[in-house]
């Protein structure tokens, strides 16, 4: 079995689904981070299918991007977990189905 | 020279309104000033008097004018005037010699008074409204002072507010004179409608001289007649004469002033002053007008003698007695003897101002007790007041020779002896001599003989400012007498315009022995009446029911309580109740309408409009609802929203390539 595009489409796809499904399903705030990671991943994945199937693969610009992403995806962690702690803090909980406070 | 005293003699009067103005401005408490400034203004009005008396007795009827247009309306000027002759410079002389002697009795009298500077203030007026209203040559200039005197008579009268009884007398003196002024106003402006003028003399124009006098006609009777409704209401004539004797609630000083020099004198004066619109027209000086001022004099002065009889008051008794004085005045005016009248008005002048100033003395002297059944026996305790009041009281009844009264009484009875109408006016003046000889004997007998009854027990005599006056007044009076004898009638000539004569033969008169042994016999008898009094009147005892008709006034304030005033009210009432029944109910009418209106829009605005937009409020209400139900806070949902979103627009892409 030949690594295809197809093939890498359908697994970034499958990737995003199950981190979109986990991001909305589960109440806890850490496990609805971990679904933003995992369709984070799915991106990158795109990203680097479509680099090594594209018209130019020699040169390295996919792989640039997906690390650039990767060290922006951290930092991005590292800022949701922040939240994440500063919201335990303040309201005893990291249930979100108690935090309804983003309402007009 | 002359023509200078004439320009300047606006002088007179304006000293002390200049005065009294001055007053006003001063503080309260400075009393000094105030009464010196009072006397000043007083003097230096009496010193320009006699500046402007004496120029007139070098020519007999000496008139000297100043007139000057006042104000133009339309093409008409109005003239106004000053006018100095014989009739006005004795009647300066007298006010301000009087109101001087007036005004220093009041130091002493007014001593304790709060209010003391208002009052030397107000006597300033008094007397500078009637100087005024004497020199005026306009019947329009003689008005305004008139007005003006009744003014200050209004104020002095009430001068103390605090007691109801003296503003009632205030305000009564006041309306009934008032009276008397809408015919004295009508007549003034038939008078202008007529003759285009109101100056008395004006070179040939005036309304007192021939040209106008013939353009009058007939009408100057009702003219006259309308003119005398004014002075009958000045001079306390009947039926107009109620609110003299109510007028004694002021302090006596003012009454003094009131009887003697101003207020009932303007009266007297003002008929001898427009004399020729009385004579218009007349056969041997009779006309209707002149008869009806007799007959009206006669009752007056009648009347007044006899209600003096049963009067208690010591002020009263002499307010009736200067209000029969003043019947005497208008009679003797009405039979043609102005001069008579005009004599009779300076001599009353002096003698009844002291006779007042005594009675103030008297009441000073009794702590402020009037009432005469409560004096007796004041002659060893006031023996200045009681020497002075008896020179008064013997000029007042006329008794002969050297008293003022005596001589112009005489002059009055001489000229009613010779009215070609009717005799009984002169018998009736006759009566009225023993009249009054007998209430003045009462009243003496009462106050100064006896023993003391109750006030006058610690009675004492008044200070030296208040003799002063008295014995001032009681010289003049006798002085006076030197220029009213039939014998050199200086006065009388001067008044009348004519050279004085010296004929002592004309002192024994038929009609002076008459007037003599009536004077006597009227104070004999009252002697004799009143020789024991106590508290009950000897009058009362034998005649019970007259002597209550006589205190009652003859029931003549009763009368009119219960038909001039009643009537009054009645009318007051209609008004009031077509005010408050008709008008009103007319109004509230227009205000039910607009009411109504007014609840009709607001129902309008209420249903109709306000609905519409409440409507729409409820609509976006609504909808807000339903918008917030979506925004639950809830993250997850956000996301899930979005995520869907996206799918969607995903799906469309798809459908569209």
């Amino acid at each position: 079995m030949t690594p295809t595009l197809q093939l890498f489409l359908t697994i970034s796809a499958a990737l995003f689904s199950i981190g979109l499904v986990a991001a909305l399903s589960r109440r806890h705030a850490i496990f609805i981070l971990i679904g933003i990671e995992m369709m984070l991943a799915a991106a990158n994945l795109n990203f680097i299918a479509f680099w090594r199937f594209g018209p130019n693969p020699q040169q390295p610009t996919g792989v640039m991007v997906a690390i650039f992403s990767i060290a922006i995806a951290a930092a991005e962690a590292a800022v949701g977990l922040a939240l994440v702690i500063a919201i335990y803090r303040h309201f005893r909980t990291t249930n979100v189905d108690q935090l309804n406070q983003l309402k007009g | 020279m002359i023509q200078l005293i004439v320009a300047n003699l606006w002088l007179i009067p304006a000293a002390p309104l200049a005065v009294s103005l001055l007053i006003l401005a001063l503080s309260s408490s400075r009393r000094g000033s105030a009464a010196a400034l009072a006397i000043a203004g007083q003097v230096i009005a009496l010193v320009f008097a006699t500046a402007a008396f004496l120029p007139t007795l070098q020519t007999p009827g000496y008139r000297a004018l100043q007139n000057f247009v006042w104000f133009t309306f339309g093409d008409q000027p109005l003239r106004i005037g000053w006018v100095l002759d014989p009739l006005a410079a004795a009647m300066l002389m007298m006010i301000t010699l009087v109101g001087l002697c007036i005004f220093v009795f009041s130091v002493g009298y007014m001593a304790d008074d709060r209010n003391f500077t208002r009052f030397f203030s107000y006597l300033s007026f008094f007397s500078a409204a009637m100087l005024g209203l004497v020199i005026a040559n306009s019947l329009l200039l003689l008005f305004v002072c008139w007005e003006l005197v009744g003014l200050a008579s209004y104020l002095l009268i009430g001068f103390w507010i605090e007691r109801p009884s003296a503003a009632a007398a205030a305000k009564k003196a006041f309306i009934t004179t008032r009276i008397g002024d809408i015919g004295f106003f009508l007549g003034i402006l038939w008078l202008f409608g007529r003759t285009g003028t109101l100056v008395f003399y004006d070179d040939g124009r005036g309304c007192l001289e021939n040209a106008s006098l013939v353009a009058l006609g007939a009408t100057a009777t009702f003219i006259a007649l309308l003119i005398f409704c004014g002075a009958a209401g000045k001079s306390g004539q009947f039926p107009l004469h109620v609110w003299l004797p109510d007028a004694m609630e002021g302090p006596t000083p003012v009454s003094a002033l009131i009887h003697a020099a101003t207020m009932v004198a303007a009266g007297v004066f003002l008929v001898a002053r427009v004399y020729p619109l009385f004579t218009l027209g007349g056969i041997n000086g009779v006309t209707p007008s002149l008869t009806v001022v007799v007959w009206i004099g006669v009752i007056t002065a009648l009347m007044a003698s006899l209600i003096a009889l049963a009067q208690f008051d010591i002020k009263r008794i002499l307010a009736y007695s200067t209000i029969s004085q003043l019947g005497l005045m208008m009679v003797s005016l009405g039979v043609g003897g102005v001069a008579a009248g005009i004599m009779h008005l300076i001599a009353h002048g002096f003698f009844k101002a002291l006779l007042f100033l005594g009675a103030g003395s008297v009441i000073h002297g009794c702590h402020h007790e009037q009432d005469i059944r409560k004096m007796g026996g004041l002659r060893w305790l006031m023996p200045i007041t009681f020497l002075t009041y008896v020179v008064g009281m013997t000029n007042l009844t006329g008794f002969p020779f050297f008293f003022s009264g005596a001589w112009t009484k005489e002059e009055i009875l001489h000229a009613t002896g010779h009215w070609p109408v009717s005799h009984l006016p002169h018998y009736l003046m006759l009566a009225g001599v023993v009249l009054t000889a007998l209430y003045m004997s009462r009243q003496i007998i009462y106050v100064f003989f006896g023993n003391g009854r109750g006030a006058s027990e610690h009675a004492h005599e008044s200070p030296s400012m208040m003799t002063m006056p008295l014995i001032v007044l009681a010289a003049c009076s006798i002085l006076f007498s030197i220029v009213a004898t039939p014998a050199w009638s200086w006065l009388h000539a001067y008044l009348n315009g004519e050279p004085a004569r010296f004929d002592l033969s004309l002192l024994v008169q038929p009609m002076l022995f008459v007037s003599a042994a009536l004077v006597f016999g009227g104070i004999g008898f009252g002697i004799f009446i009143y020789r024991n009094v106590a508290e009950t009147d000897p009058l009362a005892q034998k005649q019970p029911a007259l002597f209550e008709f006589l205190q009652k006034k003859m029931w003549l304030d009763e009368f009119y309580r219960w038909t001039v005033v009643a009537l009054g009210q009645l009318a007051a009432h209609i008004s009031d109740l077509l005010d408050r029944y008709f008008w009103d109910g007319l109004v509230r009418a227009f205000a039910g309408l607009g009411q109504l209106f007014g609840i009709f829009t607001a129902n309008f605005d209420e249903r109709g409009i306000n609905a519409g937009v409440d409507q729409t409020t409820a609509g976006a209400r609504g909808l807000g609802r339903v918008m917030s139900a979506w925004h639950s806070g809830q993250v997850q949902t956000y996301l899930g929203v979005i995520a869907v979103g996206m799918l969607a627009l995903l799906i469309l892409y798809a459908w569209l390539t």
